[in-house]
């Protein structure tokens, strides 16, 4: 399903996109195709998912401050909690996971003052307690993500 | 922190959902914003220079490109030895966020976490074994959580 194009640009654009007039022309240009075809490849990505957008990553705590936070909530009341913290402006992940902590999001506020406020009125909202495990140390060397795409 | 000033912000809340796949990207945006393209070109170079941008670039859907497996691994390791497993860890390919988090006693006993991502149940196994086998005997305990539903994924945000 993906062209050789579409590889290219999925493995070897995840940095150092172009910071110029006409971008896409300068990754046509490397990869000697037009800039037509590298708008065209990268449209047909994105309307597929394969890409979810050309973006910026900003590192933790760049912006406001932010934490992930844990709950550990009964089956029965999963649902209603996980729709409950989703609607919060100040969550961006919410996710479930298998295990008794079940529910796992990230919350981000302007500062710690109001991020403390946000867990405390969601325990207040749902019923149960958060379990806040800010991030101490990023051990991460962000080179991307070599994706192998044989049979993609 | 390092101190972002309105127009930053401004231009960090308009490329949130992604650059526009438009032949001139940084005018259009400097179109929405009311600047010219020349400061938001060199906003955005100062801003990745200071490394609150990280980078920019096509980003992955790496669950719609057949790596459907992703585990969190959580890790309980002497808080002294952390800088040192942490880095090596982080440096593992398969490992695509590393961090130290403080621990819950006695409920959540983990202080290093590392999301892997394999395409297949034994990819993420073989993963997890390698990690163990670089930790030896700093490895107190571990788990891996899945992710069974993702509820929400809206990126940043700042609040204005």
């Amino acid at each position: 399903m993906l062209k050789p194009l579409h590889k290219h640009l999925l493995n070897d654009f995840q940095r150092d996109f172009p910071l110029c007039s006409r971008p896409y022309q300068d990754i046509a240009h490397q990869l000697g195709v037009s800039e037509e075809d590298v708008l065209l490849a990268l449209t047909e990505l994105n309307n597929n998912n394969f890409i979810s957008r050309i973006g910026l990553i900003i590192p933790p705590n760049q912006l406001g401050v932010s934490t992930l936070v844990a709950m550990a909530i009964p089956e029965y009341d999963l649902e209603s909690v996980a729709v409950k913290i989703s609607a919060y402006s100040e969550v961006n992940h919410n996710y479930e996971r298998e295990h008794t902590f079940n529910l796992w999001f990230v919350a981000v506020a302007n500062n710690t003052e109001h991020l403390q406020a946000v867990l405390e009125h969601i325990e207040q909202d749902t019923g149960y307690k958060t379990m806040s495990v800010p991030l101490l140390d990023d051990f991460f060397i962000d080179l991307g993500f070599q994706l192998d795409l044989q049979n993609a | 922190m390092i101190k972002l000033d309105d127009t930053d912000l401004l231009i960090m809340r308009a490329t949130q959902a992604g650059l526009p796949l438009t032949p001139q990207p940084y005018q259009h945006i400097a179109e929405q914003l009311g600047l010219t393209t020349e400061v938001v070109m060199s906003r955005m170079t100062a801003m990745q220079a200071q490394g609150i941008i990280r980078r920019i670039g096509a980003i992955p859907n790496h669950y719609k490109l057949g790596y459907q497996f992703n585990g969190m691994t959580v890790w309980n390791v002497p808080d002294e030895n952390i800088d040192e497993l942490g880095q090596k860890v982080g440096q593992l390919d398969f490992v695509s966020h590393c961090y130290h988090r403080p621990r819950h006693l006695p409920d959540w006993p983990y202080n290093l976490f590392a999301m892997v991502h394999g395409k297949t149940q034994a990819d993420v196994d073989s993963q997890i074994q390698q990690i163990s086998d670089l930790l030896g005997h700093a490895n107190r305990a571990c788990e891996v959580l899945y992710s069974t539903k993702i509820l929400k994924k809206t990126g940043f945000r700042s609040r204005s």
